[in-house]
């Protein structure tokens, strides 16, 4: 009964910061062009909002949002943006990863096909990092057994 | 004399916590703090090279652009530094989660924790 | 390796990176050979060429594109690495 009256400002608290942090590490990731930020920094705000809810409540709250499944596909889906905008450089008569020569394909100039590039590029490293430290820590905490399996509290 | 000590106390510092980091690996028994005294090397080591890009009357590594063309290297702070500690910190989130992980594994053959005890058994 | 025989260790270790500390350049010096070469051309042509005014955001994605594309495949290796240590022994 104690432990139910210790936790209701923790989770009360957490559950009003979640979708504060998610708009944060969007706007983090969208300004990187024009101040510090960018992939990496989002990735991780937007992982750690997801852990907060991890550590505050249970660990099923993250599985009802977020599915093992999705999340695993994420994984591969950062990476699979990020080189696939090279092989696009690649394909369009240039070399791997030279976004200048996108602008054979869009109708933008040289310049801002290089700033667009960048944007995806970043958009893909978010992605990818956000599902793996998602991913590290959910298998270090349960030691592998996965979501559903019950965890040792103290 | 003072200028001079002025001039390289950060490096001090930094040497400091790369010892710290040392002997946390190398005396300690438990396989934890010895993950914690890498760790702490590992960081110690990235703020280093962070502290060389910077320059004296610089400012963030963002350009203005209201001033195009006559954008001048000296107000800005070195970008290269920062942007190789990036993927440095990135591998050491890696290196770190894939060693936690070894250490429950090994925590679940061997019972323990402590170095010597499993030399022991290994030694059987 | 026990206490008695690391603490000589790391006061000899200490004492030859303190004795290099002598021969670096001061701090803030903005003369230095780290910001010589390469970094004044790309905080100078950065907006000419790119059009983002952010100098390490430009160098680490367009610059400096491909070791960003490896360490991404770095991290994702990492992560499909805990997977199968933890979860392949279930």
């Amino acid at each position: 009964m104690t432990k139910d009256l210790d936790n209701v400002v923790i989770k009360t608290v957490s559950r009003i910061l979640v979708p504060f942090m998610q708009v944060f590490s969007l706007y983090v990731f969208a300004h990187g062009h024009g101040s510090p930020g960018g992939g990496f920094q989002g990735g991780c705000i937007m992982a750690a909002s997801f852990i907060l809810l991890g550590v505050a409540f249970n660990l099923r709250e993250i599985g009802k949002r977020f599915r093992e499944r999705n999340n695993a596909l994420m994984c591969v889906l950062g990476v699979f943006i990020y080189t696939g905008t090279g092989c696009l450089a690649f394909l369009s008569s240039g070399n791997f990863l030279d976004y200048g020569t996108l602008s054979d394909l869009l109708p933008i100039d040289s310049i801002k096909a290089r700033y667009y590039g960048m944007a995806l590029i970043e958009l893909g490293v978010q992605i990818t990092v956000m599902a793996v430290m998602l991913s590290i820590f959910v298998d270090l905490v349960t030691a592998g057994r996965g979501e559903d399996a019950p965890e040792d509290t103290e | 004399m003072m200028e001079f000590i002025f001039g390289t106390f950060n490096y001090g510092i930094y040497v400091v916590l790369i010892l710290i980091g040392f002997y946390g690996m190398m005396a300690k028994n438990n396989l934890m703090k010895k993950l914690i005294g890498m760790n702490i090397f590992q960081w110690s080591i990235i703020l280093f090279y962070i502290s060389i890009g910077s320059k004296k009357g610089g400012t963030v590594p963002v350009v203005d652009p209201s001033l195009h063309p006559a954008i001048r290297a000296v107000d800005y702070i070195n970008p290269l530094p920062h942007v190789l500690m990036l993927t440095a910190i990135v591998v050491g989130v890696a290196t770190t989660g894939i060693a936690l992980a070894l250490l429950i594994l090994i925590y679940r053959t061997y019972g323990t924790l402590e170095e010597d005890e499993i030399l022991e058994v290994l030694k059987k | 390796m026990n206490k008695l025989a690391a603490l000589p260790a790391t006061l000899v270790a200490g004492g030859f990176l303190f004795y290099s500390t002598a021969f670096f350049p001061s701090w803030g010096d903005p003369d230095q050979p780290a910001g010589r070469h390469v970094s004044p051309r790309y905080i100078e042509k950065t907006l000419a060429e790119t059009g983002v005014p952010n100098a390490v955001t430009s160098v680490l994605a367009d610059y400096r594109g491909y070791d960003t594309m490896f360490e991404t495949s770095v991290i994702f290796t990492a992560g499909i690495a805990v997977m199968m240590l933890l979860r392949g022994s279930r």
